[in-house]
């Protein structure tokens, strides 16, 4: 299993004009660890497929981060 | 030989009346990562890639155009019914004096489209490299529209069309290892 | 006179939308893995559901597309509203 965001905390001068933005994030989404997609992978049934924007659970890429934390930058 | 299908593949639907997220939204009309680009570099490029996956090309710069029509949806939406006093709020002046409400190949900051946004260069790895980068610069730019608009309707197409782009990239990948040829060789360790 | 489409319109667009959007995925799936049988059967399975739903959608809304891929009333109604960024 994979997660769909990673996080990392650039450094912090003191000399900073504006108030930091301590923990950065950025998206990782599934195809960077699918090499090959498998056959036979489990669906969304069509209504909802339309609405995630693929017909694989799997493929799927949430956006924003669902688990945002108050001091991220978006 | 193309056919023209008179529906959206995606029902889009704008809930705020707000022009100013049209001057953020053209960035994916008529911009460097954007539908048009996409689908004009794929569909060129599929001329002269491997037969194997010209079919891949084919559709997935169709689809592009698909896209680009809901972006122009989104923004013929936001500005058909703006007065020329809310399109300069919008920071739409200058298009309204060039345009008028009409949709133009220009991204956010106004630049031209051009063809300098693509390319193919006829290896077939180079080419693939470049659609699964394009993929992945569109994929950002949608995360940073998700960020600036606060319409939730137009926030779901976004995401929809960012989706798709995860989706176009998975299938570039493949398409990749499928130009290795390394599918069916045994793998030792 | 401003034209005005049923809430039945929107539905039956929006069901023929979820039916092509599966054929697409499938189809873009496909390009890659030629071989998936069982895909290829619900590609085509899909197909005929989405020219079943284009039937009802058509004669009660005229042609969805163009140069011939579908039949055209009298008058000629290709050409009306609404488009698709109208709608």
């Amino acid at each position: 299993m994979f997660t769909q965001f990673k996080y990392w905390e650039p450094y912090i001068s003191p000399f900073d004009p504006c108030p930091p933005m301590r923990i950065k994030s950025y998206s990782t989404p599934p195809q960077l660890y699918i090499p090959f997609q498998p056959k036979g992978l489990p669906q969304f049934k069509p209504m909802e497929a339309l609405y995630r924007g693929t017909l694989w659970p799997a493929l799927f890429s949430p956006y924003p981060d669902p688990k945002k934390r108050g001091d991220q930058d978006e | 030989m193309w056919y023209y299908e008179k529906k959206l593949q995606y029902p889009v639907r704008v809930s705020q009346c707000n022009p100013m997220l049209a001057k953020f939204l053209i960035e994916q009309y008529g911009g460097a990562d954007g539908e048009l680009a996409a689908a004009l570099r794929y569909l060129n490029q599929r001329y002269t890639i491997p037969d194997k996956v010209a079919g891949l090309l084919n559709d997935i710069g169709t689809e592009e155009f698909a896209h680009l029509e809901m972006i122009a949806t989104m923004v013929y939406k936001l500005t058909k019914d703006a007065t020329p006093e809310q399109m300069k709020e919008a920071g739409l002046g200058a298009h309204y004096a060039d345009h008028d409400k009409a949709l133009f190949f220009h991204n956010a900051a106004g630049a031209p489209f051009t063809a300098t946004y693509f390319q193919a260069k006829g290896d077939p790895i180079a080419d693939i490299y470049e659609d699964i980068a394009a993929e992945e610069k569109a994929r950002a730019t949608y995360q940073w529209l998700i960020n600036m608009s606060d319409d939730p309707d137009i926030n779901d197409g976004l995401k929809f069309l960012r989706e798709r782009e995860v989706v176009h990239s998975l299938r570039f990948r493949e398409a990749a290892e499928i130009l290795k040829e390394e599918r069916d060789k045994k793998v030792f360790f | 006179m401003n034209k005005q489409l049923p809430q039945e319109y929107y539905q039956l667009l929006e069901e023929i939308q979820a039916v092509d959007f599966v054929l697409v995925e499938l189809n873009l799936y496909l390009d890659t893995h030629p071989d998936d049988y069982d895909a290829i059967e619900q590609f085509n399975t899909f197909t005929k559901k989405s020219k079943e739903l284009k039937i009802v959608f058509e004669k009660k809304y005229g042609p969805l597309m163009n140069f011939g891929r579908s039949f055209s009333n009298y008058p000629w109604d290709w050409k009306e509203a609404p488009w698709p960024w109208q709608v």
